[in-house]
């Protein structure tokens, strides 16, 4: 369920730092930053172009009410979750988990960036493991490549990119890990039945939760 | 006792304890003390400290009338309580810690190493001889009251912890009423755990204690008008509102005079004097009172606060030199502190620190991460101006996280402008003004006469001491004070300085520091009661003397004692202040023609060392290099370099000095006479960072031995053959590579051409 981004914004007024507390995950310890950038300078990713800002100057845009700005950055969703921030803030703030509530909520609110890489194979990997509840590598791999950067299917490009990689494919096909005849059909775990309705259960606590929060 | 008696009596002990027997040749050495020594009695022992060592030589004092020993063992600084006879002379000739332990155990270094320590006996002879015990101050001062000048947070913590240890205490107070600052806050930084939320300042408590108090007298409404006498003996005018005064006698003085919150109005492009809602942190902390925990109303309308914004380092941290240069420390956690006064009242009220850097000693990281927990917004920007605008004020800043020029908008904005110490006129412009006014130019001399009056006014203490009124300063303004190892030792003996007035500083640190300075000053007046040095030669009963009749009347000495304790009397002859003094030698070592002495410690004892080395001719490959060493710093760590066995070369002879303040230039000019290749000299750092532990001593010291370069080329001798270093107390490994390579850089250079005549 998604929540309405002008519906929000208008609530919170000009307090995002506010907003963020009430409906991000871990949003209320943003103001415990003291700036120090420590995780600004553990972050391993830090020097990849695509990387519009460290946790650091995200958690300031917050104090200084750049709502838009922060919620549609990519910066969250570059996070690989490495937790060397998280481990080394001397304020103990959990940076990982923060940054994964501000993502969750750019996209419950729908305005985190469309074809983030990051989100759209997040997206991609959580439709196909939650089918079956095994990954089926090959659909996998065939949802990911034969997409162009609108997001629209391209099957030369996705040729393109198959040949590029063919020779990791192989030696995964060699050593067992990749099983082409997925292409028809994977493997599924146990109990099908049991796990649809598992993750029936988690999605309406979730939806519970945070309709709760957004009320 | 024993000094006083006609016939004196020499004798010299070897010790051969700690493998100095097996090192040494301790036989050659009795020989050595005995025949070149000329010590009427020698004796050697396998264990000198012992007990039955030391009954030894005791009953050699008591039965055989020894008057002065040459003590050769181990470093004076080793084993003093075992070997403390009060009424005989001691020197100390250093074989273990000088010798043996900064020397291989090969054969090939044997031969060396015994000339070493034959040296060292002949040295400890000859300054025994040389020495008379010292008798103590005659001029004893009897009070043991203690001045305490200001009656803050500081005064009232020295006068109560003063009172406590049960000495009298005088607290002038030149308001209506104590407390300082501290009373005009509405709450204080929070001292205790969880550190959370500000606290009760505790003023009034105090006061009543202080009432309560029988040992403790208050003057309110009073200032010093004039301060004289010396330790133990000083005379203070107290002057009261009527203008009547009151003479009390004490035995030293605490100056806690504080500070002054630097002048908002010098900051009007942060709307200070614009706006009445641009106020400083006492002017926050009066709405705060008037509020009493309700909501804080802004002054221009009395309109509820809404939203505020605290701006840190208002005229402070200035590298432009307009404003204050330094950060005063306290004022983060006061901003911290008033920006919960709104939080507590109502959470709704947007408040906004504005930092570079939040610096919060003490526990204030707790008290800070309590006030984000409250809401408190922190932002690292810098601003720029803050204006007027429609019912409120905007604050422009640069954010600096974001990089960007922003702003925000408030009902009220407070400056954290920082403190100005009140610390008595700047003596060197009051001397420049005196001087000007002497002037034979009516208009120099007016405009003279106005600034000496106008510096005269400010003073604290007002002493008549022919070096200045009050205590230097030393940076910023801030009382001078031994930053480093003693911070409330003043260059001023028995006074001390404590508070906010010696550097910038909170309550905490405050109440520590007046604490420290009660206890310094309690140890002043015992040991001036008993005619005893104060720190750092604690309990030293020698005192200068000057043989007047070789007097010049240079004044090199008045001029040069770093602690004010040289006078000059009618005759313009010097006259010591013993009290005073802090028996650092500067004197002596300023003396041009060397009247000035000391019982334990003169021209000759260390001349006397220094003749007694015995320097090997020019082809025996044997150079010599004297070390004179300061005894606080570079002697101890000579000392640990021999307990941590750090080999140095075996041609140095070390000779400790008090100060490098103390060193003649006598020394310099006799040693490279009898052919010394190399002398260096080892003193604690000097200028702004400076370790002295008589905070001039070494600098003088330097300056006066920077001008031997003349007497060096006037002999033929090359400016390297004296060669100067700076050491700290932690030099220990890096001070014996120093020793070596200078050696070396000595031997390149080839024997003295002074060697043999």
């Amino acid at each position: 369920m998604s929540v309405n981004n002008t519906e929000m914004a208008v609530r919170y007024k000009n307090n995002f730092l506010k907003e963020l507390e009430d409906q991000a995950e871990m949003g209320e310890w943003i103001k415990m930053c003291m700036q120090c950038g420590v995780c600004a300078g553990s972050c391993p990713t830090n020097f990849h172009p695509g990387w519009d800002h460290p946790p650091q100057e995200i958690f300031m845009m917050v104090r200084a009410g750049r709502r838009e700005e922060v919620l549609t950055s990519n910066s969250m969703w570059m996070c690989t979750s490495c937790y060397n921030c998280y481990v080394r803030c001397p304020r103990k703030l959990p940076i990982t988990h923060i940054m994964h509530g501000i993502a969750n909520y750019a996209h419950r609110l729908g305005v985190a960036p469309k074809l983030q890489p990051t989100r759209n194979f997040g997206k991609i990997f959580w439709n196909n493991a939650a089918k079956t509840g095994r990954v089926n590598e090959v659909m996998l791999t065939v949802d990911l490549y034969f997409r162009n950067a609108e997001g629209k299917f391209d099957l030369m490009g996705g040729i393109k990119k198959a040949l590029e990689m063919q020779s990791v494919a192989i030696g995964l096909v060699k050593a067992g890990r990749l099983n082409p005849l997925e292409l028809f059909g994977g493997h599924k775990c146990k109990d099908q039945k049991g796990l649809q309705s598992m993750l029936k259960k988690a999605r309406e606590l979730e939806e519970t939760r945070k309709a709760l929060k957004a009320a | 006792m024993s000094a006083t008696m006609a016939e004196k009596k020499h004798a010299a002990y070897i010790c051969s304890g700690c493998e100095l027997g097996a090192r040494l040749d301790v036989a050659t050495l009795v020989k050595t003390a005995t025949k070149e020594g000329k010590m009427q009695l020698v004796r050697e022992h396998a264990f000198l400290c012992s007990a039955e060592g030391v009954a030894m030589i005791q009953n050699d004092i008591d039965n055989e009338g020894v008057t002065h020993a040459a003590i050769c063992a181990c470093s004076r600084r080793a084993k003093t309580e075992a070997f403390n006879f009060s009424t005989t002379a001691i020197s100390r000739g250093n074989l273990r810690e000088g010798v043996i332990w900064v020397r291989p155990d090969t054969e090939e270094a044997r031969e060396t190493t015994q000339e070493m320590a034959e040296d060292y006996v002949r040295m400890a002879c000859a300054e025994v001889k040389a020495m008379t015990v010292p008798s103590g101050n005659p001029n004893v001062g009897g009070s043991k009251t203690l001045l305490v000048v200001g009656g803050g947070v500081s005064g009232m913590t020295s006068a109560l912890e003063a009172a406590k240890a049960g000495y009298k205490v005088v607290l002038v107070e030149k308001t209506g009423a104590l407390g300082g600052w501290a009373a005009q806050n509405y709450k204080r930084v929070p001292t205790r755990e969880p550190f959370k939320d500000p606290e009760d300042t505790g003023v009034a408590d105090m006061v009543s204690r202080i009432a309560a108090d029988a040992n403790i007298t208050v003057y309110l409404n009073a200032t010093v008008t004039k301060t004289a006498g010396a330790p133990g003996r000083f005379k203070a005018d107290i002057t009261v509102e009527s203008g009547s005064t009151v003479t009390e006698d004490v035995g030293a003085i605490i100056q806690a005079s504080g500070f002054t919150l630097y002048d908002a109005n010098k900051l009007p492009h942060l709307g200070y004097g614009a706006s009445p809602d641009v106020v400083d942190q006492a002017g926050l902390e009066a709405l705060a009172k008037a509020a009493n925990g309700g909501a804080i109303k802004r002054p221009s309308d009395g309109k509820e606060v809404k939203s505020v914004v605290f701006v840190q380092c208002a005229g402070q941290r200035d590298a432009s030199g307009e404003h204050l240069e330094y950060c005063s420390g306290y004022c983060c956690n006061v901003s911290v502190k008033q920006a919960m006064y709104f939080k507590d009242a109502n959470p709704d009220v947007d408040t906004v620190v504005l930092y570079t850097d939040l610096r919060l000693p003490g526990n204030g990281e707790d008290f800070y991460r309590s006030a984000q927990n409250k809401g408190v917004i922190f932002s690292k920007g810098v601003v720029s101006t803050v204006a007027a605008s429609g019912n409120g004020l905007t604050v422009n800043f640069k954010d600096l996280i974001l990089n960007e020029d922003t702003q925000a908008q408030a009902d009220l904005v407070v400056l954290a402008t920082g403190s100005v110490p009140t610390s008595g006129p700047d003596l060197d412009a009051l001397n420049a003004a005196v001087v000007a006014s002497e002037s034979k130019d009516a208009d120099i001399k007016a405009e003279a006469d106005l600034q000496v009056e106008k510096l005269r006014a400010k003073s604290v203490l007002n002493l008549s001491y022919r070096q200045g009124p009050d205590i230097p300063h030393f940076k910023h303004g801030f009382n001078d004070s031994h930053f480093i190892c003693f911070p409330y030792e003043t260059r001023r003996t028995a006074i001390y300085a404590a508070g906010p007035v010696r550097r910038p500083m909170d309550m905490v640190q405050a109440r520590e520091d007046a604490t420290g300075a009660a206890m310094k000053a309690i140890q002043a007046v015992e040991n001036a009661g008993l005619g005893k040095a104060a720190h750092p030669r604690a309990g030293d009963l020698s005192f200068p003397t000057a043989r007047l009749e070789g007097c010049t009347q240079c004044k090199r000495c008045t001029v040069e004692c770093p602690f004010g304790a040289i006078d000059e009397d009618e005759k313009r002859f010097p006259l010591f202040n013993e009290s005073r003094c802090r028996r650092c030698g500067t004197c002596m070592g300023a003396c041009p023609v060397r009247v000035i002495s000391f019982e334990n410690y003169s021209v000759n004892t260390v001349g006397a060392q220094v003749k007694a080395i015995n320097v090997p001719d020019e082809f025996e490959n044997k150079p010599r290099i004297l070390i004179l060493a300061c005894e606080n710093d570079a002697y101890p760590a000579l000392d640990m370099a021999g307990m941590n066995r750090h080999d140095y070369s075996a041609f140095v002879r070390v000779i400790p000095v008090r100060c490098l303040g103390s060193v003649n230039t006598i020394w310099i000019t006799d040693a490279l006479n009898s052919g010394f290749d190399g002398i260096m000299l080892m003193g604690c750092k000097h200028g702004e960072q400076y370790q002295c532990h008589f905070v001039k001593g070494s600098e003088l010291g330097r300056y006066r031995l920077s001008k031997v370069g003349d007497t060096l080329k006037g002999m033929g001798l090359e400016p390297e053959r004296v060669f100067d270093t700076e050491v700290a107390i932690t030099d220990i490994v890096t001070l014996p590579q120093r020793i070596n390579d200078y050696a070396a850089q000595l031997e390149a250079m080839g024997p003295s051409p002074m060697k043999g005549f």
